[in-house]
């Protein structure tokens, strides 16, 4: 499969082009930050309009990185929907797709800061989930080892001889990983921001830019021009 | 002058004064449905134009509106009021003459509809609000005789669309309204009257004597130009020579960032301290009527400016025009050098400077055309279902409406005369329900059909949001700059928004004359500080790109293919000799393509001659093209007569890149995803409904706009790909920014037949590309091998690889 391999606390994980996170010795797939249901939200809030097709392109891809992986576990790693209301207010049809997905499979919910609350969608709800080595959580703790998370939906940008070029990325050291975000529409934070450079990542720290093929440079820490 | 009312006849009498032919040709064609009077500036056709008026009003038994004059500019409105109020009491005539636009206090507003003048002086906007009110039949009830000034300025855009669709709609309402369009500079004068005119109704074409030749050349200079970019700094000299040896002079340029630049430059060269201005769109309305105040009162030498004074106002005496750069076009070179000497009967001088070398030969082809009469411009297409789109809701604000009604109005107008029942239909669905992938929203069902068959609005309270967003003019998002002071300081008019993230805090850039210096954004204001630095950073705002017509494109080819060139200077000429040694003219009938290496990249030149829009487009479909090739293009830059693009791969057989069909396909399918066409969406869009810039609460910052617009444009290319706008867009898409119908036009033209020429270095031609600013990158397998190199490079200096 193509992807960018790497060990973290020992376990061997692949980072997919698509932002998803694939641990093959538990054929576990994990990806964060689905942000499902954002323009109906944005809608209800009165906030300019989204179209409401962005839920099924966001579907669409996870489909596909199962199709390919074949992973029994999906952990989706918080905020996976733009908040409690935004799960309830999924159309039928995309409910039926989640729970297609869902079938034949184990499935976790973690909480993010926007989906705090249990939703009534099938799979298990959990705050975060040990999976020794590694734990999964939405937003990564300082001084932790073997952490997935994600939250930041970071992205890295670079210079390409007089051209800037950037991509959401994951970030990865040594203690952990932070998992671009999966979901359409959704911003990002640069990987200069203080967020990462303040401590969290470490120095020698890389980020894997996605997009047709996964690119590893060291983390950009200063801006590289817009 | 038997058939002049008394009062009239007194008037021109006791000034010594004769009717032209055109003015008395005008009066006996009182009762004619439709005229188009063709008179050069100065001319006297404004008053030509309104002389049935005032000799009908004369018999003073008419009560309510008789006559509405629109014009394309506010200010040419206003003017026109002051021209026309004199004379109207000089002659002891009671009738009242107002006017009404976007600067007309609200309770003059009221007033007006709730007692309407005699003459209503107005433009296309303020005019589709008027007709959108319910009492809209009482308002324009005894309405008479309807005057379009510049209709041909009108004609180019869609605003004349939208004031044809209004026409249409008080043709209906009065059914006796008599049409009368005026205009100086028309280069298809019966198709400019089959779109002012009734359908039904013949539209009789007037001529008034034309008046002499102008007198027009090249600016000489001592220098030569340089070989690229629009500045002509070299030529301000030479330019300040001439103002001194004039009265008044107006310096003419294509963008307002031009003109911005050259005024900086003729300051610092001004030892004579000479009073000159600058007047242009983005600068505040205060600092452009000062301008136009000290012009007016003979305060100037000259006015650096742009089409801002295309048009219109009356400037005393001005006797010099100056183009700097070349004129691109023309129709609007010929109404620019009218802006000189505005007096009938005596000929306009003007002179012409090239900002480079190419210029010259368009300089050249230009002057030539002036002094053939060979006005160019481009055909009208259909009557744009954008506007429509807007028509149809503006309908629906002043009442219930018969769709069957509403089309044999729309399709009496001439630009709707080929619409067709079914494109209506689509255009009411679209209003009504927002097109099928849009159909699970509230705010874009906007129409429902009553059990008795009537189309209504579904909310009453949706007139106030339609009102406020009539109009078709797609200002680009500008925020307005202001000195930084304690309480707001003296605004200095407007940039574009995305130019104005580009500034950060420090950076200095030239607005009206003066180098400013960015200090902050605050609230949607971009506040700055004097600088006294010498030299600004930066200088950007965009003002209309022109394309080169075709017209004077196929000039330029003919030019280029004489046999020797006696009219041009010997920098050009040997130039072009050693173009004609090295590699090949390019020919009207045959695409010449060039392929070299130069520093270390392969290049590729095209010399299609479509324009700036069209070999911009081209641009991006070939290196579409050469990627699935794999020849890995890197980006390109386009100017009006070639594209240069650079890649990674050298170019060897051109004919599978140039198939029409592969590039038609191109447009189709992947185009659909460019940025242009999401700005043509975007424009689209805006008129017809879709989005909407201004609401009750605030309007949306253009950012805002943008981000809905694109995400509602990809949502239907994906899920809805027949969305009326979609379609819309595509047709848009043949013209305009993608220009694509000059693509083809090129493509007939040159029928198949393209020459390669593989070159072992850059040629002459292709030179002046390699310093064009406004290069394109391309996405694709060259940034990957990009990417990839510059990720190995950065992994082994970290030594991680």
């Amino acid at each position: 499969m193509d992807g960018y391999s790497f060990t973290l606390a020992g376990a061997a994980l692949t980072a997919l082009p698509s932002g998803a996170l694939y641990w093959e010795a538990r054929n576990l797939l994990c990806v964060s930050d689905l942000h499902l249901g954002k323009s109906e939200r944005r809608a209800r809030l009165g906030e300019p309009p989204l179209p409401p097709y962005e839920t099924r392109d966001t579907l669409t891809r996870l489909e596909e990185d199962l199709r390919r992986t074949g992973a029994a576990t999906v952990i989706c790693l918080g905020d996976s929907f733009d908040d409690a209301a935004a799960a309830h207010a999924l159309p039928d049809a995309e409910k039926l797709w989640i729970a297609k997905l869902q079938a034949g499979r184990r499935w976790v919910w973690i909480e993010g800061n926007h989906d705090p609350g249990p939703v009534d969608l099938g799979g298990a709800h959990m705050a975060e989930l040990p999976s020794p080595p590694l734990v999964f959580r939405h937003i990564a703790r300082a001084r932790q080892s073997g952490e997935i998370s994600g939250h930041y939906h970071p992205k890295a940008r670079l210079a390409l001889r007089g051209r800037s070029l950037s991509r959401p990325a994951f970030l990865i050291d040594s203690d952990r990983v932070i998992l671009p975000a999966y979901g359409t529409y959704t911003g990002g934070l640069w990987s200069d921001d203080a967020a990462f450079t303040g401590g969290l990542m470490r120095d020698e720290a890389l980020a894997v830019l996605t997009g047709p093929m996964l690119h590893a440079v060291p983390m950009p820490r200063r801006s590289a021009g817009r | 002058m038997s058939n002049l009312p008394a009062p009239l006849d007194h008037w021109f009498a006791a000034r010594g004064w004769q009717l032209h032919p055109h003015q008395a040709e005008m009066l006996a064609r009182a009762q004619a449905p439709a005229t188009l009077l063709i008179a050069p500036t100065g001319g006297g056709k404004t008053l030509a134009g309104f002389l049935p008026t005032l000799a009908d009003l004369a018999q003073g038994d008419h009560a309510g509106l008789h006559t509405l004059y629109i014009s394309p500019l506010k200010a040419l409105a206003a003017d026109i009021r002051r021209n026309l109020t004199r004379p109207v009491e000089e002659m002891g005539l009671a009738i009242r003459i107002e006017d009404r636009t976007g600067d007309t206090s609200s309770h003059a507003k009221r007033r007006q509809r709730a007692d309407p003048p005699h003459i209503l002086l107005t433009t296309p906007e303020s005019l589709a609000l008027l007709t959108s009110y319910e009492d809209a039949p009482r308002i324009f009830a005894g309405l008479k005789r309807v005057v379009v000034d510049e209709v041909h300025a009108l004609a180019e855009s869609k605003r004349g669309d939208q004031l044809m669709l209004a026409l249409s709609r008080l043709q209906a309402l009065c059914p006796d309204m008599r049409r009368v369009g005026l205009s100086a500079t028309v280069e298809d004068p019966p198709a400019l009257a089959h779109f002012m005119a009734h359908c039904d109704h013949p539209c009789d074409i007037r001529h008034a004597d034309p008046g002499p030749d102008p007198d027009i050349a090249m600016l000489e200079t001592a220098e030569a130009p340089p070989w690229s970019g629009g500045g002509a700094a070299y030529a301000i000299p030479a330019v300040l020579d001439q103002v001194r040896r004039h009265k008044t002079t107006l310096i003419f340029h294509n963008t307002r960032a031009q003109a911005e630049i050259f005024f900086h430059n003729l300051w610092l060269a001004n030892e004579d301290a000479l009073p000159i201005g600058i007047h242009h769109g983005s600068l505040d309305r205060a600092q452009r009527e000062r301008v136009e105040g000290a012009m007016v009162r003979g305060e100037l030498r000259a006015v650096v400016c742009t089409g801002s004074l295309d048009l219109g106002l009356d400037w005393g005496d001005v006797d010099l025009v100056i183009q700097v750069g070349a004129p691109k076009n023309v129709k609007r070179l010929v109404q620019r050098i009218g802006r000189a000497n505005h007096r009938y009967n005596a000929p306009s001088k003007a002179l012409l400077v090239p900002a480079n070398r190419f210029e010259v030969v368009e300089c050249l082809a230009a002057l030539q055309a002036v002094k053939d009469r060979d006005l160019d411009g481009e055909a009208r297409g259909p009557g744009p279902r954008d506007v429509l789109c807007q028509h149809i809701l503006i309908r629906a604000c002043a009442g219930p409406f018969h769709a069957d009604d509403l089309y044999a109005e729309v399709a009496s107008a001439g630009a709707y005369a080929t619409l067709t029942r079914d494109e209506f239909d689509a255009c009411l669905e679209f209003c009504a329900t927002g097109g099928y992938a849009l159909r699970a929203y509230d705010q874009w069902q906007r129409l429902k059909q009553r059990p008795d068959g009537l189309w209504q609005l579904r909310d009453p309270r949706s007139p106030r949001l339609i009102r406020m967003n009539i109009g078709t003019i797609q200002d680009t998002d500008t925020l307005k700059v202001r000195m930084r002071r304690a309480r707001g300081g003296k605004p200095l008019g407007e940039i574009e928004e995305g130019f104005a993230a580009t500034l950060s805090p420090g950076d200095t850039f030239l607005i009206g004359g003066q180098i400013v210096r960015f200090e902050s954004l605050r609230e949607m204001v971009v506040e700055v500080s004097r600088d006294p630095g010498r030299t600004p950073k930066i200088a950007t705002f965009m003002g209309t790109k022109f394309a080169t017509s075709t017209q004077l494109s196929e000039r330029i080819l003919a030019i280029l293919n004489q046999p020797d060139w006696p009219d041009l200077p010997a920098h050009i000429r040997a130039w072009l000799e050693l173009q004609r040694r090295l590699s090949d003219m390019p020919q009207a009938g045959r695409l010449l393509i060039e392929s070299f290496p130069h520093d270390g990249r392969e290049h590729v030149c095209i010399y299609g001659f479509a324009g700036r829009n069209a070999m911009q487009t081209l641009g991006l479909l070939v290196t579409k093209r050469m990627e699935e090739e794999g020849l890995a293009p890197l980006g390109f830059v386009s100017t009006d007569y070639a594209t240069l693009i650079w890649g990674l791969e050298p170019l060897t057989d051109a004919a599978p890149i140039f198939a029409r069909d592969a590039l038609r396909d191109g447009l189709e399918s992947w185009l659909m995803g460019n940025a242009v066409m999401k700005r043509t969406f975007r424009a689209s869009a805006t008129i017809a409904g879709l989005i909407q810039r201004n609401s009750p609460q605030a309007r949306k910052n253009g950012r805002q706009t943008t981000m809905s617009s694109d995400i509602l444009y990809d949502t239907l290319v994906k899920y809805d790909p027949d969305h009326l706008l979609l379609d819309i867009t595509k047709a848009e898409a043949m013209r305009g920014l993608v220009d694509f119908g000059r693509i083809e036009e090129m493509l007939h033209r040159i029928n198949g037949r393209i020459t390669l020429r593989r070159l072992t270095r850059v040629s002459p031609l292709a030179a002046p590309l390699f310093l064009e600013a406004g290069r394109t990158p391309v996405e694709g397998a060259a940034q990957e091998r990009l990417l990839a190199e510059e990720s190995a490079r950065l992994m082994q200096a970290a030594g991680l690889a």
